[in-house]
């Protein structure tokens, strides 16, 4: 799950990371008191959405007076925000954060996240903040710099100076960027992060050392442990049919094609995903129903899957292990007819109790197409799709 | 031979007093598996179906010589699970939980370093060897005893390539799902090590999917030391970067950690690659035959 930039920020200030001072506001006027507030002089007025690459989007501007405040967040509360992280259709802006503005030194990267290769959590700095980390990588990769914390002891002060020092920042400002790293190890930590960035983590000229953007995504896993952070979702900020699909404990993802497809098993998804694709066709999503789905699991996925205006047609796909395809089969067909479903749909199902699932199929008098192999299914599906 | 587990593998359940617990114990133990014991906090002195419960792993251990635990218990309290069974050194702990936070599994691994105990998962489906012993979730008949090894991040697409290994006649030594959480015990690496050194297995079968570069390391691992035919599958080829799918370990963050990646890298170690999820079996029987 994401946060907003200014969630992030209240989250570091609590664990003692400078962020400068803001404000939130939601309309012109609100920017307008807000600029006033911080002073009247020049503030940064930043477009607040769950996507990267706000800055050369047009999602963040420097003005001088609360007036231009006002302007600029009413130019970007009125539109759609297009970066190169939200697709084409951009995102709608619905706050904005008001900043002050601050003299600025040097800009540096600071990131926490959860390392797979070593198993734990790996600080990433560099000299170059600002920037694309993914960037740097590719131009300078000696220029990123990398500490591995033991979860026993956490982020050790030797470590936050040996990275303090390698990336030269003055030496009575040490004790500052050590209390900033330590204090994001734990936020990190803390919350159940699964990334923290601070990108630039900016040297101001009177000598303060502060994250100038933030960027927080968690572990849904540990949900059930940290209500605060879950109260922050944006559910505006995600694809409405996600939404109701994780009502549903469905995992879903929308993609652009149009044959819907419901899996158990998120590999298997995933590579019924491939095969569609193999065969000519385009997923419309990934959904995994599961390994224990009932009846009405699958009622609520047929329905989440149809709600999609562009699906042309629908592909089940079911590796009984667990699940037994006689329910499986039971639950597709009261589906099918209370949702009373005109697209071609086709069924193929393996694994326990797989006869009497087909004889169910078979015995429902519905047009569903049966297939006993992924490549069989996917053909057929695709097939039937171009010419419905 | 086989690896992890044969006919003599002595298992006990934790968390076996619930749903879940219960309902793969009684299908493991009809399959044949050796179960000896269970265990759930404050149920100690009961049983279940003939099985013994007791109220900590040491004493299931010391009681019933349990030598193999297969973990059921919800995500909140699983990683103290693993942590009580590698406390009671048992060799192997299998963990089928989903849901897990990464950071209890983090302090989880650090903790097994050193230790006797290995874990497999969790968010796995477990492990079977055909015929001896099936710790686990997956359907135990779509198995046959043979000569093919598997090791799967993924549950029911590996049942799929099972599946289409038994039907061409290829029999399983031992099949392994090491999980699909991105933080877990055993790795591709272990796992092909331990074929690689299995009299029993003649071949593998490797699936992978998108997100991190354990699929890159088994990929280095197996140029150097492979002597096996590997035939290989990874899914996610289609899935969209920066989002989660379904798996907590399958994402592509950052530009990496994708399909074309871990492909290429396959490819080069001579692995051969299905193209289609529908052709696992079949790219495994040409990598057999040389062709």
């Amino acid at each position: 799950m994401n946060i907003h930039e200014f969630q992030a920020k209240e989250i570091l200030k609590r664990f003692g990371v400078a962020v400068p001072q803001g404000i939130i506001a939601t309309t012109a006027e609100e920017a307008k008191a807000a600029a006033q507030q911080l002073g009247g002089g020049v503030v940064v007025v930043k477009a607040q959405i769950h996507a990267g690459g706000r800055g050369k989007g047009g999602g963040v501007k420097v003005v001088k007076s609360p007036e231009e405040a006002a302007d600029k967040a009413r130019q970007m509360r009125g539109r759609n925000l297009v970066t190169r992280q939200t697709g084409p259709e951009g995102r709608q802006v619905r706050r904005v954060l008001v900043e002050q503005g601050l003299e600025i030194q040097r800009e540096l990267y600071l990131a926490m996240v959860m390392d797979r290769a070593q198993s734990r959590v790996t600080v990433i700095c560099s000299s170059e903040g600002g920037v694309e980390i993914e960037e740097v990588a590719a131009k300078a990769p000696e220029k990123i710099l990398k500490e591995t914390v033991d979860p026993v002891i956490g982020l050790a002060a030797f470590q936050c100076r040996r990275l303090a020092f390698a990336l030269n920042i003055p030496s009575e400002l040490t004790g500052k960027a050590v209390a900033v790293m330590q204090g994001l190890y734990r936020a990190f930590v803390e919350t159940d992060a699964s990334l923290a960035e601070i990108n630039p983590l900016i040297i101001t000229k009177d000598g303060q050392i502060m994250a100038l953007d933030a960027k927080m995504n968690f572990d849904s896993n540990a949900f059930f442990r940290q209500k605060e952070i879950v109260a922050l979702r944006d559910l505006d900020e995600e694809d409405p049919r996600e939404v109701e699909a994780s009502k549903y404990d469905l995992s879903y993802i929308s993609l652009d094609g149009n044959i819907a497809c419901m899996v158990n098993g998120a590999g298997l998804a995933m590579a019924t995903m491939d095969i569609i694709k193999h065969h000519g066709g385009e997923p419309a999503n990934f959904l995994d129903v599961g390994g224990g789905a009932d009846k009405e699991k699958v009622a609520h996925a047929f329905r989440i899957l149809l709600a999609d205006s562009r699906v042309r047609g629908v592909l089940i796909n079911i590796f009984g292990g667990i699940m037994r395809c006689d329910v499986l089969a039971q639950g597709v067909v009261d589906a099918a007819r209370e949702l009373k479903i005109t697209v071609p749909l086709v069924v193929r199902m393996q694994g326990t109790n797989v006869e009497q699932g087909r004889q169910i199929l078979a015995a429902s008098g519905l047009t569903i197409i049966s297939a006993d192999t992924m490549a069989e299914a996917a053909e057929k599906i695709v097939t039937a799709v171009k010419q419905f | 031979m086989s690896i992890l587990v044969n006919k003599n593998t002595r298992v006990l359940t934790q968390g076996i007093t619930g749903a879940t617990g219960q309902f793969h114990t009684r299908a493991c133990k009809e399959y044949g598996t050796q179960m000896v014991a269970g265990v759930t906090p404050g149920k100690g002195g009961t049983s279940f179906e003939g099985i013994p419960i007791f109220d900590t792993v040491a004493r299931a251990v010391k009681e019933t010589g349990a030598n193999a635990s297969v973990i059921y218990v919800p995500p909140p309290f699983a990683a103290d699970a693993i942590l009580e069974a590698a406390d009671a050194d048992i060799p192997l702990a299998i963990c089928i939980t989903e849901g897990i936070p990464v950071r209890d599994m983090v302090k989880v691994k650090r903790y097994l370093e050193g230790r006797k105990s290995r874990l497999l998962g969790p968010n796995c489906p477990g492990t079977i060897t055909p015929g001896e012993c099936k710790i686990g979730i997956m359907p135990g008949h779509i198995h046959k005893a043979g000569s093919i090894g598997v090791v799967s991040r993924s549950g029911t697409l590996t049942y799929e390539a099972v599946d289409q290994l038994t039907r061409l006649g290829m029999g399983q030594s031992t099949c392994v799902g090491i999980g699909g959480d991105p933080v877990h015990g055993l790795e591709f690496v272990d796992v092909l090590e331990m074929f690689n050194n299995d009299a029993q297995t003649t071949g593998v079968v490797m699936i992978g999917e998108i997100g991190g570069s354990a699929e890159e390391e088994a990929a280095g691992w197996i140029k150097a030391h492979m002597k096996k035919p590997v035939a290989g599958f990874i899914a996610g080829q289609t899935a969209p970067p920066g989002k989660r799918m379904g798996h907590a370990g399958a994402i592509i963050s950052g530009g990496k950690g994708t399909a074309r990646e871990k492909i290429a890298a396959m490819t080069a170690a001579g692995i051969r690659m299905a193209s289609s999820p529908a052709t696992i079996g079949r790219t495994m029987q040409e990598a057999m035959s040389g062709k």
